[in-house]
């Protein structure tokens, strides 16, 4: 499969077609899904239909948009009209919304051709994709590993190429983890950056949706595509979005890259580790990049921050699951509270109905103060800290991950699991924007470098990882080959 | 246990203690849509056709902050004398119920868009404000049988769901039932004169809740609170507050403590019964919505929304009792509703009598009003132009008192000119002398007693003798004539 923009020269050029695009990716969906299972719902009728119609509009000389034909794969925590969307959850196993999500409308009027909806871990709520309500999704490049979480279906499918772009959600390093896991590149855009309307909520104040692609080109591309103030979403900033296209650059002259000394200490411990983001810094240097020590004091905070803010909000944005107007509903007969607690406890999995629990105790009256105040204000210190790193530096380059991918079971402790996210979490706090680049490879499993920017200044960002794949060009790696075709 | 006070501990609580009561009025806003979508906001659709994703509490929907019902609330702030705060946020209040499509409701917590203010009774005394907030509201349950428990199934309304709502919440200066209702009568006063709600209670867009405590006369310190909640008019809320007090009351005369709880009132059975305790009092685990961005208004926005205010009915009570010479319980009624006292005026400009216009709408049309049926004087056809060419007609004496309120009744019910109906149904007045004095001579000759009696020095016997005239001339002969020939015959 090709990348998204090489899809798009191409049906420009007249080589191929939006059809004969969409056959291959289905194709290979179809090829290694048996291994992977990287999607809960497959949509091809819709797919070939639409690529027929962008097809027939291109030959009447229509301007389809920057995506005309180019398959892509949605995370299922996208509502996407008249198609199923479970948000990873058996207690959203029947639900078809009558809406789509501001990103999913965006990529359709930017051409692209939704081929399927991706597994994730429930409400996005993990690291390893083990967490989805229906069945795990595996690496393409070690089926016996994760492909990272929450949004591991949308990574695995591009890592193995069955589309060039997906769409994910991160909220603590949702994207960011599962891209460096499967060596693709995953954006998480500034909070604001892209509309959340229509995106099933975990954290409403973390959340945010982002580009998971081959490489940075596509990045950029889709990033330009679902970006914008949306007045559905009061969240959206009014920020003009600019053509990313254009700051995709080849050197870093006059670039200075900001190295975390926390972070560093806390990677030394992992020789392996520690020397390929070693390796990745000095790339940078070589491409004419300064570094420079920052230092971020509250990160050691993030984790404890977060798992406060986050099941705080996710306890209230999923009280709607009650199983009273949408979605299953397990009511044998008693009242509707009865109903409601029926309900949720055969429809959420372990992992949410413990996130609930801890959110739902941190915004009890007597702990209000102590635990999500608190956790607000480390939240502002964290904004403060990354303010005055950025006044030293133009980007920010550090581990995307603490390790390559693990065996599925392998982190069966929460807190465990909790801990993929340490290096991701601050970024998501500020609301700043990060995202990872293949770096390598430890042990023959990919690892991701992750490049953070000041808010809304994707642009930088996406520039200085453009500049670090062409040189080192580990997202050229492809995954061994997955599946008979 | 008692399950109504008899008389005597009625009594008995007016003497030792004293209530102290505070009101939280709920009212929804007259906006087109709702508070975070765009579905209209009516009152009395179809079930379930004002809904959509957002007000459904859908996966993924989001709310939108609807401006209008923020201005109607900052007007009904300025209206009320609060202090309009330039920067609040909203907050979401968690707890289960099946009418609220998140489980959680999007309100404001600890930033509320004012504070202060008060309402003025027509006493004088003045009742204040806590606070004014900004809420959705939630749907409607329709419990087959009537109620939750133990019916079979319940339906679930969702077009009231996300319909703005303002909680107005008094501070605890209330000290009877008649207050209670004097304080809602004004604030109904003030809120329907700006135009931001209907304030019907009995269609639920005013709703009230009534904090009730007692306590020995002249102590300090406040008694145990319950709050008494499901009053469907102004009177059930005074009623269930009476019923509270004189129960708090026999209650402490017993020598029992009061219980904290929530009580609904049984307006069949007039009484309150216990609801929930505060033990069972829900944790509404309250934050801030993180859908939303803070509410900043701007120092201009907010200025030009104050001046849009109309005259506000304490300040045109005023202004009626001091330009139209009003008394002040004429003016209190006749400003009570906006468009009553627009009425007032425009029919006083119309016969060029400010004080004959009040006697007519006090007295012949609010009759008139009741016979035809009518509950407001916003229901009836008649104009005020009618009605002043009516009054201008009877203080010409071209139609007699009698008459008009015949062409009264007429108009009140059907409207049209008031010549036309006297000229239709014969009702001018009779104002030839000689006519008269025709029936003034027959009524002399056939009432000789009465006579008599007047000439005896009884001066009650003249109104009689008028009266028989005026019954012979089917009260169409001009009174005055009457009583000058009467006068003129009997020396
Ligand atoms: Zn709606």
């Amino acid at each position: 499969m090709l990348t998204g923009h090489e899809i798009r020269d191409r049906i420009a050029r007249r080589e191929t077609s939006a059809l004969e695009i969409t056959k291959r990716s289905i194709d290979a969906v179809a090829a290694s899904e048996p291994e992977l299972r990287a999607y809960l719902t497959l949509t091809p009728e819709y797919a070939l239909a639409r690529a027929a119609e962008i097809d027939a509009r291109l030959a009447r000389g229509e301007d389809c948009g920057p995506l005309a034909g180019v398959p892509v794969a949605i995370k299922d925590l996208f509502c996407t009209q008249g198609v199923r969307t479970t948000s990873g959850s058996k207690i959203l196993a029947n639900f078809v919304p009558p809406y789509s999500a501001t990103v999913v409308a965006k990529l359709e009027s930017a051409g692209a051709v939704m081929i399927g909806k991706t597994n994730m871990d429930e409400f996005a709520m993990g690291s390893s994709c083990e967490n989805s309500g229906f069945h795990p999704t595996r690496n393409p490049w070690d089926l016996s590993r994760v492909p990272g979480g929450s949004s591991g279906g949308s990574a695995s499918t591009v890592g193995a190429r069955g589309v060039p772009i997906a769409v994910g959600t991160d909220t603590g390093g949702s994207i960011r983890e599962p891209a460096s896991f499967c060596n693709i590149v995953g954006v998480k855009p500034t909070y604001g950056r892209v509309s959340r309307y229509g995106m099933i909520a975990f954290a409403s104040s973390l959340d945010q949706a982002g580009p998971m692609t081959a490489d940075v080109r596509d990045a950029a591309i889709v990033l330009e595509a679902i970006a914008g103030l949306d007045p559905m979403d009061s969240t959206s900033a009014d920020v003009p979005v600019p053509h990313y296209e254009d700051a995709l650059r080849d050197d870093l002259r006059g670039v200075k890259v900001g190295i975390v000394r926390e972070f560093e200490s806390s990677i030394s411990g992992d020789a392996a580790m520690s020397s390929l983001y070693k390796e990745a810094y000095a790339a940078l240097v070589r491409l004419g990049a300064e570094l420079v020590e920052v230092s971020l004091p509250h990160a050691k905070y993030g984790l404890a921050t977060y798992y406060l803010i986050a099941p705080a909000e996710c306890s209230s944005n999923l009280a709607r699951y009650d199983g009273a107007r949408y979605g299953v509903r397990v009511s044998d007969g008693g009242d509707v509270y009865q109903m409601f607690e029926r309900t949720r406890a055969a429809g959420f999995g372990p992992e949410v109905k413990r996130r609930i629990i801890l959110g739902t105790y941190a915004l009890c009256s007597g702990y209000y103060d102590a635990y999500y105040v608190r956790a607000q204000k480390v939240r502002t210190l964290m904004k403060q800290d990354f303010d005055t790193a950025f006044s030293a530096c133009d980007v920010i380059a550090c581990p995307a991950v603490s390790c390559p991918p693990f065996e599925l079971g392998a982190k069966s402790d929460p807190v465990a699991m909790y801990l993929m996210d340490y290096f991701t979490i601050p970024m998501s706090l500020a609301g700043i924007a990060a995202m990872s680049v293949p770096a390598g490879y430890v042990d023959g499993l990919p690892v991701g470098l992750q490049i953070a920017a000041p808010a809304f200044e994707e642009g930088r960002m996406l520039g200085v990882a453009h500049a670090y794949e062409q040189s080192t060009r580990f997202a050229w790696a492809r995954a061994p080959k997955v599946g008979a075709a | 246990m008692k399950t109504s006070p008899d008389v005597a501990t009625t009594e008995t609580a007016k003497h030792d203690y004293e209530p102290v009561i505070g009101l939280e009025v709920h009212v929804e806003l007259k906006t087109k849509s709702k508070m975070f979508c765009s579905c209209r906001n009516e009152f009395g659709a179809e079930p379930n056709t004002a809904v959509c994703p957002t007000c459904l509490g859908m996966p993924g929907s989001l709310p939108v902050i609807n401006r209008v019902a923020v201005e109607y609330l900052c007007k009904a702030g300025f209206a009320l004398g609060c202090d309009v705060a330039p920067y609040s946020k909203f907050d979401r209040k968690n707890y289960f119920y099946p009418d609220m499509p998140k489980n959680y409701q999007i309100s404001q917590y600890d930033m509320p868009l004012t504070t202060g203010g008060g309402v003025t009774l027509s006493s004088g005394k003045r009742i204040r404000l806590n606070r004014i907030h900004l809420e959705e509201d939630t749907g409607k349950n329709l419990h087959a049988g009537g109620a939750m428990a133990g019916s079979d199934y319940t339906l679930i309304d969702y077009n009231r769901a996300g319909v703005p709502l303002m909680e107005i919440v008094s501070e605890p200066d209330i000290s009877s039932s008649d207050e209670a209702e004097d304080y809602l009568a004004e604030l109904k006063a003030v809120l329907s004169y700006i135009g931001v709600s209907d304030v019907k209670m009995h269609e639920g867009s005013l709703r009230c809740d009534a904090n009730v405590s007692i306590r020995p006369r002249g102590a300090n310190e406040l008694g145990t609170k319950t709050e008494v909640k499901n009053m469907n008019s102004f009177r059930s809320v005074g009623r269930a507050i009476k019923h509270e007090i004189a129960r708090q009351a026999e209650r402490l005369a017993a020598g029992d403590r009061i219980v904290q709880e929530t009580r609904g009132w049984d307006e069949v059975k007039g009484t309150t019964y216990s609801m929930r305790s505060k033990e069972e009092a829900h944790d509404y685990r309250y934050f801030p919505e993180p859908d939303l961005v803070p509410l900043a208004l701007d120092a201009d926005v907010l200025a030009r929304w104050r001046s849009e205010l109309p005259e506000l009915p304490d300040a045109r009570r005023k202004r009626f009792a001091q330009q139209y010479g009003l008394s002040e319980y004429d003016a209190q009624v006749l400003t009570a509703e906006r468009s009553d006292a627009d009425f007032y005026e425009a029919t006083a400009a119309a016969c060029d009598d400010p004080k004959q216009a009040a006697n007519w709408l006090m007295g012949d049309v609010r009759r008139a009003l009741q016979s035809a049926g009518f509950t407001a004087l916003a229901q009836s056809p008649m104009t005020a132009a009618q009605l002043g060419e009516l009054i201008r007609l009877v203080k010409s004496g071209a139609i007699t008192g009698k008459a008009g309120k015949e062409v009264c009744d007429i108009l009140v019910a059907k409207g049209g000119d008031p010549n036309a109906i006297v000229a239709e149904r014969g009702l001018g007045a009779v104002t030839d002398s000689t006519e008269i004095a025709a029936m003034v001579d027959q009524a002399i000759t056939a009432n000789q007693k009465s006579v008599d009696a007047y000439k005896g020095g009884k001066a009650n016997a003249f109104d009689f003798i008028v009266g028989q005239v005026m019954k012979v001339s089917r009260g169409k002969a001009n009174v005055e004539i009457v009583r000058a020939l009467i006068k003129e015959r009997l020396g």
